[in-house]
């Protein structure tokens, strides 16, 4: 048996800094990194990276910030697996690898122009941020937007006072609830499905963005579709276990669609059909 | 003929002798009651030429059980990408096993490509061998469509009564009639017993399942419900021999092995199966394919249904290895004719 070194392959990484850490909520933390050497992820919204610590693994994680923010790029990762509990013993200095940015993102050319209402559940919020933070730095191509984010508790809120400063602009519609109050929360308690009835839309220009845990899915499917939404103008992130993150290794496969090459980012109309998406 | 030759059963072992002393060659060999397995030969009297479909098809040579990818060292921040591999001459290549191989290097042709295999099976030298023949009764490549050869080799033997005919399908393959120089010109009879070989082919090979070869992708269009998942659920150990053993599955792990410095470290491919529990499961415990059932159900599709769309082939390529391994009996053929019964 031979063994060369090989200067091209999917597996080499590029090496990355975290300069910035922090503790987001018991189980989440915030990392914001810089690839070494200057260069520049060149993200879409809604594509994920292979986040690798030599030694431990590698696991797909979505990129939380806007492209609009260069030179560093953000996760946030809720501590959960092998990868990811190490991740957590991480902090500023620390050096990771990173493969991507991978999959196929929102669909930014057909969103524009358009109105847009943002779905977020829990962990959703962490993918569609890269989008909302996007369109807010891109206001003017954008119509009406209209943000719905829905968590557990007012304790579970990922990006505080990013989420205020959204709620405070003139030109977003913002809506928050929670599954259980606390005594001196002031929003709407209930699931988010409760909030999308009263939202005021034109089902014909506006695209649905729905990012949350698996569950939620259906459930607030059935919410947009009640408002006439399209399910051409539907669109979804969904999660899915990946080794590889090349349309090899087979772990995401979602029915004939492989979630890292065809997704993570899907039309409604694209995956209803599939017994195995939702 | 053009572009084919003969080789005198005489000369059998001689040429496998002087194909060794080119580089390393893999065959055929007998490993205990109906179980053969590609091992290196030197002489023609290792190789098996009748068998039955090796435990291992020859894609552990394209794509061994684990291989490295990258080895690191972690206080160096060091990480360089590697592969590994081996110049090889595998002989007696069946064709469901040849289009097995096919199947393999599309999917790792296919953007991104892979180069760990690509710079892999170009070292690899194949010499396809006929069966004129079933292997048993387990196999169905006339129902797939791989019983004939369709390239994929750079030699292909067929055995006729005194000889074997020899298509030359490469510059390796020419490159090797030339080096090894046991091969004669064909004569008419030969190209004509040659022929007749091919013509009682058609007669042999047929009718193993009960639908057509087009039918097979809309079968499984509509299988989606079907309570022979449910049968299988309640069969299916979950073992991952079927995927093991299948000459066109590819699935992966991606793992890391830290040295005893705790500094320095390989990381690796190895196979992995659908089969297994934790395949689809997430980060958080959400399994996407929680029910045996379910995942049977993946397999037979990732076979007979979606690559049909993106490669525009079938992936079961008829050799019935995942039928013989299977501990609990689950037999494709019988899946398949189950859902025609049910679905028809």
């Amino acid at each position: 048996m031979k063994k060369i070194i090989l200067k091209e392959s999917e597996y080499i990484m590029k090496s990355a800094t975290i300069v910035k850490a922090k503790q987001l909520t018991e189980f989440e933390k915030y990392f914001e990194i810089a690839l070494d050497g200057d260069q520049s992820l060149d993200h879409m919204p809604g594509q994920f990276v292979m986040v690798s610590i030599p030694g431990v693994g590698d696991a797909p994680i979505s990129v939380s910030s806007s492209p609009t923010k260069r030179r560093t790029f953000e996760l946030v990762v809720r501590n959960t697996g092998k990868l990811t509990g190490a991740l957590h013993k991480m902090g500023e200095g620390d050096t990771l690898g990173i493969r991507g940015p991978y999959g196929t993102g929102f669909p930014i050319k057909k969103l524009e122009g358009n109105d847009l209402l943002f779905v977020a559940g829990g962990l959703g919020i962490v993918p569609l941020r890269s989008l909302i933070n996007f369109v807010i730095d891109n206001r003017r191509d954008f119509g009406n937007v209209h943000i719905l984010l829905g968590c557990k508790t007012p304790k579970d809120m990922l990006f505080g006072d990013e989420v205020e400063r959204w709620s405070e602009r003139l030109d977003v519609e913002f809506n928050c609830t929670v599954d259980k109050s606390y005594p001196d929360w002031k929003g709407n308690v209930g699931l988010i499905t409760s909030l999308i009835p009263g939202v005021n839309l034109d089902p014909d220009r506006t695209f649905a963005i729905v990012v949350g845990p698996p569950i939620m899915y259906k459930f607030v499917i059935k919410e947009l579709l009640a408002k006439d939404i399209p399910d051409s103008h539907i669109y979804l992130s969904l999660e899915r276990h990946m080794k590889c993150g090349v349309g090899k290794c087979g772990h995401c496969q979602i029915g004939e669609h492989y979630c890292c090459q065809d997704g993570p980012v899907f039309s409604y109309k694209k995956i209803k059909s599939n017994i195995e998406a939702l | 003929m053009e572009n084919y030759v003969t080789l005198k059963k005489a000369d059998f072992n001689e040429f496998i002798k002087r194909l060794a002393k080119i580089q390393k060659v893999v065959a055929p060999v007998k490993r205990g009651l109906k179980n053969f397995a590609f091992e290196e030969v030197t002489s023609g009297e290792d190789v098996a030429l009748t068998y039955i479909p090796t435990i291992l098809p020859p894609k552990k040579y394209f794509m061994p059980p684990k291989e490295s990818l990258a080895e690191f060292n972690k206080k160096e921040n060091k990480w360089e990408t590697v592969l590994e591999y081996e110049e090889l001459t595998i002989f007696g290549v069946h064709t469901c096993d040849l289009a097995g191989i096919q199947c393999l290097n599309m999917v790792f042709s296919d953007t991104p490509k892979d180069i760990n295999y690509i710079v892999r099976k170009n070292k690899i030298t194949i010499i396809g061998f006929e069966c004129n023949n079933y292997c048993d009764e387990h196999a169905s490549c006339a129902a797939v469509d791989s019983y004939l050869p369709k390239g994929g080799y750079d030699l292909f033997f067929t055995e006729l009564k005194d000889v074997f005919i020899v298509h030359i399908n490469t510059l390796d393959g020419s490159d090797i009639i030339k080096k090894v120089n046991l091969f004669d010109i064909v004569s008419e009879d030969y190209a004509k017993e040659f022929k007749t070989v091919r013509a009682n082919k058609k007669e042999v090979f047929k009718d193993e399942v009960n639908v057509g070869y087009k039918g097979l992708k809309s079968l499984f269009d509509k299988s989606s419900g079907a309570k022979v998942w449910d049968d299988l659920d309640q069969r299916c150990v979950a073992c991952g021999n079927c995927t093991n053993v299948c000459p066109s599955c590819y699935c992966f792990d991606v793992v890391d092995d830290i040295n005893l410095d705790l500094n320095t470290g390989v990381r690796s491919r190895k196979w992995d199966s659908c089969q297994n529990e934790g395949f689809a499961k997430v980060a958080g415990e959400e399994n996407f394919r929680e029910e045996r059932g379910q995942r049977q159900r993946h397999r037979y599709m990732r076979k007979f249904n979606y690559p049909v769309d993106k490669y525009n082939r079938y992936f079961c390529t008829g050799c019935g290895r995942c039928t013989r391994s299977c501990m609990a009996g689950i037999s494709l053929k019988e899946t398949i004719n189950s859902l025609v019964e049910e679905i028809k």
